[in-house]
């Protein structure tokens, strides 16, 4: 039926139909009983009691629990000297004395001392009477001062101005920010192991993933790691700007991930064709997933662009080389991270 | 009373002579002693809390003796054979030997996460206790906000805890840290240097800072709220659920002397005892095992402690949108999660108290607490919250999920990216319907058996046995009916 088709009776009650529901639903949030719901109960029975236990059996338990937890101590201390590595022990009589003496602590505060039930009347806040008072007499401070405004004005601007001089150092704390724009990867600086062994194009096989340092620069500088792997050609469709950064299949991108800062540590290469899917880096932290096969190019999880790569070249010694430097900023995003032309 | 103690009573009377005589306190001493605490197990949270934070400064001074705050590179000739001859800081160093080399430090380090760990879990449950009976009202506000402000400083004292041992799992953390920093709009990176003292890892400076922060400026913080917390119960007294003599205007319980400090005694030394069994039985954050932290390294299924884990949930589960106008990326993506998030949350419950004043327009000063059932909106919309937070908590561990159970990642990612705003919903008109049918039934979900013990005598006449106050009289009309199954009553 195409609403031409309704006839004005149909629609109103539709309409009707709607407003019902509406209705429904709002007393179902409402409630059956609307309105502010009856006062806190409030009882006049006196609870007041006093009881003394006078209980010797139980006077004898928290004895016996105190003697024990001095056992636990002592063993402490004994433990603590012939064996000071043995961590469980340690904590065992460490642990077992104090729980020893809570139970003596409860046993006594339950069933030894007098058991008391009090009343205590709650007083008002609020004083009317000492508010205004409080009120008036900070007032009088002030008496006879004709300039106030002025007074208060220039206090108000020098309170300001002594609270931005005091925090102005924090500044201090921090250098410039040029430092995040660089990495130490530049034109012609070869590819290292963490043990400083230079890698050969021939070290890199197809199916694992290799982590390089640049060679002779600070390996701790948070641009330093790169990833380095080998795709059979079927995988590779680089941007046409990139063809040349991928010697002999070889590919070199940042560590960094540029979600959250987390090294990538995941490789997922397919074992089996039918079924998987393409090589791919993914983040342990936050799980963004890329493509080195396209350029970094994200594919799952929460990065909010693709992981910079690295152009690579080999030398004449078949050694793996930095081509150029990072063309983006690698790590996390900022204000201004300088992204990659896409 | 024998001759010792007469002899014991008159000294203590002379004691206390001398030192009035040099303080005068003796009337504040009786009042306190008088203090009135109301029962209920709901009311030890927060005094758990407490203990964990005694516990924490205890341990803590132990560990800072022992702990450098350097990052400079040194090669490990420890005791640890696997970490031999590994680059590593000097803070990993230092954490090594003390875990290692120092006897009882690794029970010390132990108990002192262990701690951490109750210390946040119980403020947790401490402010869910408070949220669902009410005890957020009018006068309590101020203390809650306090309260709020502790739990906010809790979380981060713990994050800077466990980073100073700057090992490969911390190492993590604190890049995912610095990310969130740099996610800021516009200040993020300026932010995120001056706290680090350059790029990720920081330079030198980063150490003591993040020292400084972990075991002065926050704890001290604490304290200072701790006290006006406690300050401020004292001078309103403690609020109370209804029940046999209580009113708005007075308060109920067990006074401070004698019964009532001995059993809160006895919780502190509970709380410490079970800790140091945590500590001495329980494995937790074993550091040899993760090895040092470089920015190029990292482990997989790496969690953190647990109040972490909702912000790593939140930035699992945040799709990747990065608002980028002109070439300046405004708005990173760890903001979402990693500071959006958790501020969203923390405003919401800082404007509780105000939002449902101005629903329910009640401003009147309130001392009885309330059962969750009896106001049906405010639970339904607080347990919709929380299960929205819980969702995004446990969004945290789809990793380990996938691990144990093999459900695949990204399955769980989308599934939850929609039911974070579904299951809420249902959680709230089951909560709410739970509520109103509780308030009929007049039923205690918790308590297996509520009734009368009653005696039926030879003709026939029904008398209940308990004569205890907080057990309901049936109303004389109607017949006492139930026993429990099992069990007869004969006369």
């Amino acid at each position: 039926m195409s609403p031409e088709d309704q006839s004005p009776v149909t629609r109103g009650a539709k309409f009707v139909g709607v407003l019902v529901a509406l209705r429904a639903a709002a007393r179902a949030v409402r409630g059956r009983a609307p309105g502010s719901p009856p006062p806190a109960p409030e009882s006049d029975v006196d609870p007041s009691r006093r009881t003394v236990p006078a209980n010797p059996r139980m006077e004898a338990l928290v004895g016996v629990l105190l003697v024990a937890a001095a056992a636990f101590g002592f063993a402490f201390t004994v433990i603590y000297i012939v064996a000071s590595a043995n961590t469980q022990l340690l904590g065992i009589a460490m642990g077992g004395a104090l729980c020893l003496l809570a139970v003596a602590c409860i046993v006594a505060g339950k069933f030894v001392v007098p058991q008391e039930t009090h009343v205590e009347e709650r007083g008002p806040l609020l004083d009317e009477e000492q508010t205004e008072e409080v009120v008036t007499m900070v007032g009088e401070g002030g008496e006879g001062i004709s300039r106030r405004a002025l007074l208060v004005g220039a206090g108000g601007v020098a309170g300001v101005a002594v609270l931005t001089a005091s925090a102005a150092p924090l500044a201090s704390l921090g250098p410039t920010l040029n430092p995040l724009h660089q990495t130490p990867w530049a034109r012609g600086v070869r590819l290292v192991d963490d043990q400083g062994r230079p890698f050969r194009a021939g070290d890199i096989h197809i199916g694992t993933f290799y982590t390089a340092l640049p060679e002779g620069k600070d390996p701790e500088s948070f641009g330093a790691g790169v990833l380095v792997v080998r795709l059979p050609a079927e995988f590779i469709q680089l941007p046409a700007a990139r063809r040349d950064w991928a010697p002999d299949g070889i590919l070199a991108y940042s560590k960094i991930c540029p979600h959250a800062g987390c090294a990538i540590s995941l490789y997922r290469y397919p074992t089996y064709a039918p079924t998987s899917q393409v090589p791919a880096f993914t983040c342990p932290c936050h799980y963004s997933t890329f493509l080195p096969g396209e350029g970094g190019r994200l594919v799952f999880g929460p990065a909010g662009r693709a992981l910079p790569q690295l152009p690579l070249v080999v030398d004449g010694e078949g050694h793996l080389r930095a081509a150029a430097g990072f063309h983006e900023d690698i790590g996390p995003s900022w204000w201004g991270v300088h992204r990659a032309q896409s | 009373m024998n001759l010792i103690d007469r002899y014991a009573q008159r000294r203590f009377l002379r004691a206390s002579r001398a030192a009035e005589q040099r303080v005068g306190l003796a009337g504040g001493i009786k009042w306190a002693l008088r203090y009135v605490f109301p029962d209920h197990w709901s009311f030890l949270l927060g005094e758990i809390a407490l203990y964990s934070f005694i516990v924490l400064v205890g341990t803590g001074i132990f560990l800072t003796l022992y702990y450098i705050p350097s990052d400079s590179l040194v090669i490990y000739h420890g005791s640890y054979p696997l970490l031999q001859g590994e680059q590593m800081s000097e803070a990993y160093r230092s954490v090594l030997n003390l875990s290692l080399s120092v006897p009882a430090g690794l029970l010390f380090r132990q108990v002192h996460h262990w701690a951490a760990n109750v210390f946040i879990a119980s403020i947790v449950l401490h402010l869910v206790r408070i949220f669902f009976t009410g005890a957020y009202r009018k006068p309590r506000d101020f203390n809650y906000f306090i309260g709020l402000t502790m739990l906010m400083l809790a979380i981060l004292e713990g994050f800077a805890g466990y980073s100073l041992a700057d090992d490969l799992l911390s190492g993590m953390g604190l890049a995912i840290a610095y990310s969130v920093a740099m996610s800021i709009p516009f200040v993020g990176a300026q932010l995120a240097s001056l706290v680090w003292g350059g790029p990720f890892p920081g330079n030198s400076t980063f150490w003591p800072r993040l020292e400084i922060v972990h075991v002065l400026l926050i704890p001290a913080a604490l304290a200072v709220l701790i006290t006006l917390h406690l300050a401020m119960i004292m001078r309103q007294h403690h609020s109370q659920f209804p029940g046999p003599g209580r009113r708005e205007r007075n308060v109920v319980g067990t006074p401070m002397w004698p019964a009532y400090a001995l059993r809160s005694i006895g919780l502190l030394l509970a709380v410490a005892g079970v800790l140091f069994l945590l500590g001495g039985l329980v494995q937790i954050n074993p550091i040899w095992q993760w090895g040092p932290f470089h920015p190029y390294l990292s482990e997989n299924g790496a969690q953190p402690d647990w109040y972490i884990g909702w912000l790593i949930g939140a930035l699992r589960l945040m799709p990747n949108w990065e608002l980028v106008i002109a070439g300046r990326t405004v708005i990173p993506n760890p903001f979402w999660g990693g500071a959006a998030f958790p501020l969203f949350v923390f405003t919401v419950m800082f404007f509780w108290p105000a939002l449902e004043r101005r629903v329910t327009g009640d401003i009147r000063r309130h001392d009885l607490l309330e059962r969750p059932r009896d106001r049906p909106m405010r639970t339904a919309v607080g347990a919709a919250f929380l299960s929205w937070v819980v969702i995004v908590f446990a969004v945290g561990s789809t990793d380990r999920i996938f691990y144990r159970l093999g459900v695949s990642y990204t399955t769980q990612i989308h599934v939850w990216r929609a039911g974070i705003w579904v299951l809420p919903l249902v959680v709230f008109f089951v909560t709410l319907s739970a509520c109103r049918s509780l308030q009929r039934s007049g039923s205690h979900p918790l308590r297996a058996w509520q009734g009368n013990v009653v005696r039926r005598s030879a003709d026939g006449r029904l008398e209940v046995l308990s004569d205890s106050p907080d057990r309901v009289v049936p109303p004389a009309t109607e017949p006492p009916v139930g026993t429990v199954p099992g069990r007869e009553f004969e006369s």
